[in-house]
């Protein structure tokens, strides 16, 4: 799959963010006034921020409210309502907990399920995908919410809880590896059976439709990024799982724990461009390609 | 709304022949052109006389080679449009409604003017067959030329898709495949029509006829060649001193 910029800013920045309210809406840490005010705006500059950068791949970007009609069907519709009511929820427990000094547990747990519950219905848009193998297991989602509040919980600076959070998501994050490179020639689907000649002999590509490029090849064939997919993958699990860690066992300092919640980020970033680059779409068969 | 209906009153869609596609992209460049002029937004092209051209197609023509374990490999070109599935992943994906499936006939259409061009639908297509314009920012897919086959201002034999109309070779067929008795259902089962990625659960409508097998050559065509007096003798002079004396080296 082509690594849109956009996405996978969208899926780092607002996945951090959301688990950062998750967090923030348990009381975890138990700040308020003007502190609690910077964990909302970090929070919310996350998150927001995030949900704004999807919106930059769209077509049709002004058109984009019309995404909130089909939640019955649609992953991606009640995406952009779990979104908007734990912006909004959460909004109602920010202005407690900054301006009034009340943390109101009802408005704070709500705010921090629905965070949650965005940030899995984000990784079922992908998830629920047959067509591409790789995202099409339970540990998609797995991978999202482990990241997500591992991310969450150092940006809150609860170092007992980040420390397991994130082995926890190292340990899905391998696992995701492991069955994802073997997710494509176990779904069973290859040229024998896209073009349903597959019991006549072996099936071979030996013409494309044109000499040329399409929007299907742009979109879905994307070799470059997978050229340096092993090397990117020890970058990714260094930064975002094991510096974190040694850095947070150290006692604490202001410098680590920024160094700790930076690294991770862009650690999350690779593994998100790996995501995506890495994805290998069915229709990729009928060009000869994967 | 992209809920799927649970069954649609027909079931419109392609039969497309194997055995007799000849690979001449007609199909191609009558899609493009009815489609480009007539319903939606034009399929628009990029850089079209330049270096890297590319463009907007519902229809696209591969080709490819069979080897069977013995003989002669076979090439089949392979003519691919949208399938108008029965359970069309592409449209319970579109988070605005603009994708559907019509209850009516079963066609899968989008309404251009709710699309937002996320490309859901096309990530959730396992055939390649949505394209999202370039030019238009919106999604494109056979329409199965809607605006044809309904229009009365046409003449009877052109009320059907623009590309089965143009097939030379009779290659591609039209017709009520929910409909067991249709000229179309009862070429599937003559043929034994197959469906494309079956392992995807999209149940399409529209069929593929697999090619034929190919006549056998029998060991001796021509009995009268048995008769004939060989051709190729034993050289003699020059040559013949020649041959035996490269032989001796």
């Amino acid at each position: 799959m082509h690594p849109a910029p956009s996405v996978i800013l969208f899926t780092t920045l607002s996945g951090l963010g959301f688990g950062l309210l998750f967090f923030l809406g348990l009381g975890l840490p138990d700040v308020s006034g003007w502190v609690a005010f910077v964990f909302f705006a970090i929070a919310y500059a996350l998150a927001v921020g995030g949900l704004l950068a999807s919106t930059f791949h769209l077509g049709h970007p002004e058109r984009a409210l019309k995404a909130f009609t089909q939640w019955k069907t649609s992953w991606l519709s009640r995406e952009g309502w779990c979104a908007v009511l734990a912006l909004m929820v959460m909004g109602i427990y920010a202005i407690g907990v900054i301006f009034l000094g009340q943390r109101w547990a009802g408005p704070g747990l709500l705010g921090s399920l629905l965070s949650l519950a965005t940030v899995f219905t984000t990784s079922m848009i992908y998830t629920q995908l047959k067509t591409i193998p790789r995202w099409n297991m339970k540990l998609t989602p797995a991978m999202f919410l482990s990241f997500s509040l591992a991310g969450g919980a150092l940006l809150a600076g609860q170092t007992a809880l980040a420390i397991p959070l994130l082995l926890i998501a190292a340990l899905i994050q391998i696992l995701y590896w492991r069955q994802g490179d073997r997710a494509f020639a176990n779904a069973g689907t290859t040229l024998a059976t896209a073009t349903g000649l597959g019991d006549r002999g072996t099936v071979r590509a030996f013409e494309p439709p044109h000499t040329g490029t399409n929007y299907l090849l742009r979109e879905f064939v994307h070799v470059v990024g997978r050229k340096h997919a092993e090397k990117l993958r020890v970058i990714s699990f260094g930064l975002a799982f094991v510096l974190p860690v040694l850095l947070l066992v150290q006692p604490f300092n202001h410098l680590f724990a920024a160094l700790a919640v930076l690294s991770h980020l862009v650690g999350v970033a690779a593994s998100r461009w790996l995501f995506f680059a890495q994805a290998e779409h069915v229709v990729g068969l009928y060009y000869g390609k994967r | 709304m992209t809920q799927l209906p649970n069954s649609t009153e027909r079931k419109m869609g392609l039969v497309i022949d194997l055995d007799t596609c000849v690979g001449c992209h007609a199909c191609v460049i009558s899609c493009k052109g009815w489609n480009t002029e007539n319903y939606g937004a034009p399929l628009s092209d990029q850089d079209a006389y330049g270096a890297n051209p590319s463009g907007t197609f519902l229809n696209r023509v591969h080709a490819y080679e069979v080897q069977p374990p013995e003989g002669a490999a076979q090439l089949i070109h392979f003519p691919k449009s949208c399938l108008h599935c029965e359970d069309a992943p592409c449209v319970t994906v579109c988070p605005t409604g603009a994708s559907y499936k019509r209850v009516e006939d079963g066609i899968v259409l989008v309404n251009e003017s709710d699309c937002i061009g996320c490309g859901l639908c096309a990530w959730a297509c396992p055939y390649g067959a949505r394209e999202l314009d370039a030019a238009a920012g919106v999604m494109k897919k056979c329409t199965q030329c809607v605006d044809r086959i309904y229009n009365d201002n046409l003449p009877e034999e052109d009320r059907v898709p623009a590309c089965v109309r143009t097939c030379p070779a009779g290659a591609r067929h039209f017709g009520d495949l929910g409909d067991p008795d249709s000229a179309v259902s009862q070429l599937v089962d003559e043929r034994g029509g197959m469906d494309l990625m079956p392992e995807m659960g999209t149940k399409p409508v529209n069929k593929y006829l697999p090619p034929r097998p190919k006549d056998t050559v029998e060991e001796q065509i021509d009995i009268l060649a048995p008769l004939l007096a060989p051709v190729a003798e034993e050289p003699k002079g020059f040559l013949g001193w020649l041959d035996k004396a490269l032989e001796k080296l």
